[in-house]
């Protein structure tokens, strides 16, 4: 059974300037011990539908799918109370900057101890000996002392340990990280993506990691959902989207990726542009406006997604039949 | 934390040596003395030497301050000039607990009613909520207390015969002073913790606390709260000195006998020993009030390290 399914979901967020159409109608789902994993430049919407699927945006936010269930259960039907067994207990969250993401006031043993407490119903020490459990399976060392210490006292990779250590602590269904690598640096980077594999393997957690780094999510993810300007552009699994990639957008990230096992050096090729503009969306495809092979067609419909296999999707007006063939850009 | 309290103790009395001198020679500087006699009444130039020897204000001004410093090493504030045979230490010792108490709930009252206010209004911000809010607040904040108490006493004591107009002899005598004394703090705390508490619910570990499924009562009485007060904090030490050690105006207006009022009669009687005595007592009050608000800071917020 598909432990997470969306269908056209769509955010909007309501700012004086008019509406800013953050996500707009996708559909994916996950799998039970899966681990998916979504990709994008900043502002493709990633984080808002995961935050939607959460219900933790703003109050300007107007979330909206047709279907949205978690384990058979309608998140939009949720009331408060079932909403808070989501958060925490079902669902991990881990965000992207530890730096923030930790209260400063609070000691590490509380805000771990936190969600222990509140959704297992543990006593005080027994909730303080999951706490040391949790650090310990997150690799922090002598655990027990660094329960009473403050964030401060925690360097950016030991603190987001320990929010993977929070996100892990109720043995949640699913983890969801938001770009949990990208404010660290390269060596701590590897050092929680090895942390995160390893959980993966231990639990029957299922991961939607968002990420901008297709590398990353190719050592993580069996499956891969692009987006781009608040809709999905491809989707498949990590082979056929690394192998098979139809999307022109996807095959710009491709280009834009260090290859580390290449010995001559070789010049990244950003992709031109920005994206769009989602307070008004462009009628067509979002990215014809910034793709070296956009048709006429491109400006005037949006693509239909096409399926070329039964987890490969994407929608491309290079696919249509009639749309002359061109060379895939990805630099074999 | 030990060595860093004597640092600021030190620091505290160079504030207070600085304070007392630059009050002392500021009042001598003002025309006319205790013993100026009125217009009307001639009092014989010898009476009035006798006079002014026995309170040593013959002495050149320097002797009389290097007497004066003496005697406050010792917490010897002098004798009053204007009121017969009472020390300055007794007029404090009988006016500061009736200020001290009437402050004290007024600080009291203004806690419990500005931060929950403040609260209120920037969870509903942009709601009735927050606009009753705010403007009971810009109205506690632009009337000043004089105007508000005397449009209290006409209201309760005269029109509606409900509260007495002054003393402070049962605990609706309080009813007013302390209304009065606390209307203006709790304007000042309720928008001070609306913008503080606006700012730290947009922080990302009030996003992780909802995230770990904390009810949202307690994301705000305790992941928000304890990092919004601060700024609170800050303001409750000067705060605290001014209330504590009595309001002119409303001990006036409320005739409650406290140091304030003693004060004020001080300023026009030229009382010189009570002016400075309360001036260095009011003053030695500010510099304690601070010194506890920056202990507190560090026992709030761990990342501050107070002994660097």
């Amino acid at each position: 059974m598909k432990l997470l399914q969306i269908n056209n979901l769509k955010t909007t967020f309501h700012i004086e300037a008019g509406q800013v159409q953050a996500v707009r109608g996708i559909s994916f789902h996950v799998d039970r011990g899966e681990s998916v994993g979504i990709v994008g430049e900043s502002g493709s919407g990633k984080s808002v539908s995961m935050l939607s699927i959460m219900r933790l945006l703003p109050e300007n936010a107007k979330i909206d799918a047709d279907r949205l269930t978690f384990d058979g259960t309608e998140i939009m039907d949720m009331d408060q109370k079932q909403m808070r067994r989501l958060h925490g207990n079902d669902i991990g969250m881990i965000f992207q900057d530890p730096m923030t993401s930790l209260n400063p006031l609070f000691t590490i043993g509380d805000q771990i101890m936190e969600p222990i407490r509140i959704h297992q119903k543990l006593s005080k020490s027994e909730a303080k000996k999951r706490a040391i459990e949790v650090l310990k399976m997150v690799e922090i060392p002598s655990p027990e002392s660094r329960l009473n210490q403050y964030p401060h006292e925690f360097s950016g990779g030991m603190r987001q340990r320990v929010m993977i250590a929070i996100a892990i602590s109720c043995n949640p269904k699913l983890l969801i990280a938001d770009e949990p690598t990208t404010a660290l640096d390269v060596t701590i980077q590897a050092q929680i993506l090895d942390l995160m594999s390893d959980l993966k393997k231990k639990g029957n957690t299922s991961i939607v990691l968002i990420t901008h780094d297709l590398g990353v999510v190719a050592s993580m993810c069996s499956r891969i959902i692009v987006m781009y300007g608040g809709e999905i552009v491809e989707e498949g699994t990590t082979r056929e989207v690394f192998y098979n990639p139809q999307h022109p957008y996807t095959w710009g990230l491709m280009r834009s990726m260090p290859k580390v096992t290449e010995g001559e050096k070789k010049k990244l090729i950003p992709i031109p542009g920005s994206p769009p503009d989602l307070l008004s969306p462009p009628k067509g495809c979002a990215f014809a406006a910034r793709c070296e092979h956009a048709m006429k067609i491109c400006t005037q419909m949006s693509p239909v997604p096409i399926s070329l296999s039964e987890s490969h999707r994407a929608a491309c007006w290079l696919m249509h039949p009639k749309a002359a063939k061109v060379e895939r850009g990805v630099g074999s | 934390m030990g060595r860093y309290i004597i640092k600021r103790i030190i620091a505290g009395l160079i504030t207070m040596f600085v304070l007392t001198t630059v009050t002392f020679f500021l009042m001598h500087a003002i025309p006319g003395g205790p013993f100026s006699p009125a217009e009307e009444r001639k009092v014989p130039k010898a009476v009035m030497e006798k006079v002014q020897e026995k309170y040593g204000l013959n002495d050149p001004v320097h002797i009389q301050y290097v007497n004066y410093l003496k005697n406050l090493a010792q917490g010897d504030f002098g004798i009053s000039f204007k009121q017969t045979s009472v020390t300055v230490n007794e007029l404090i010792e009988q006016g500061f607990p009736v200020s001290a108490k009437v402050g004290l709930i007024a600080i009291i009252v203004a806690l419990l009613v500005g931060i929950p206010l403040g609260i209120t209004s920037a969870i509903k911000r942009g709601k009735w909520a927050d606009w009753l809010s705010m403007i009971i607040a810009t109205v506690g904040i632009s009337i000043p207390n004089f105007v508000l108490s005397v449009l209290l006493l006409f209201l309760f004591a005269v029109v509606l015969k409900i509260l007495p107009t002054f003393g402070l002899t049962s605990w609706q005598h309080y009813i007013l002073p302390v209304t009065c004394l606390a209307f203006s703090p709790i304007a000042y705390i309720a928008r001070l913790m609306r913008s503080s508490m606006l700012e730290v619910m947009r922080y990302d570990y009030i996003r992780t606390a909802r995230a770990k499924g904390v009810h949202e009562l307690q994301v705000i009485c305790k992941h928000a709260l304890k990092n919004a007060i601060i700024p609170i904090v800050t303001y409750l030490g000067p705060l605290v000195a001014i209330l504590l050690t009595g309001s002119f105006v409303i001990e006036r207006i409320f005739s409650i006998p406290g140091i304030g009022r003693d004060f004020v009669s001080s300023i026009s009687d030229r009382d010189y020993s009570v002016i400075l005595g309360m001036t260095v007592f009011f003053g030695a009050f500010i510099v304690i009030c601070n010194i506890i608000v920056d202990i507190l800071y560090a026992v709030i917020d761990r990342r501050i390290k107070i002994d660097e």
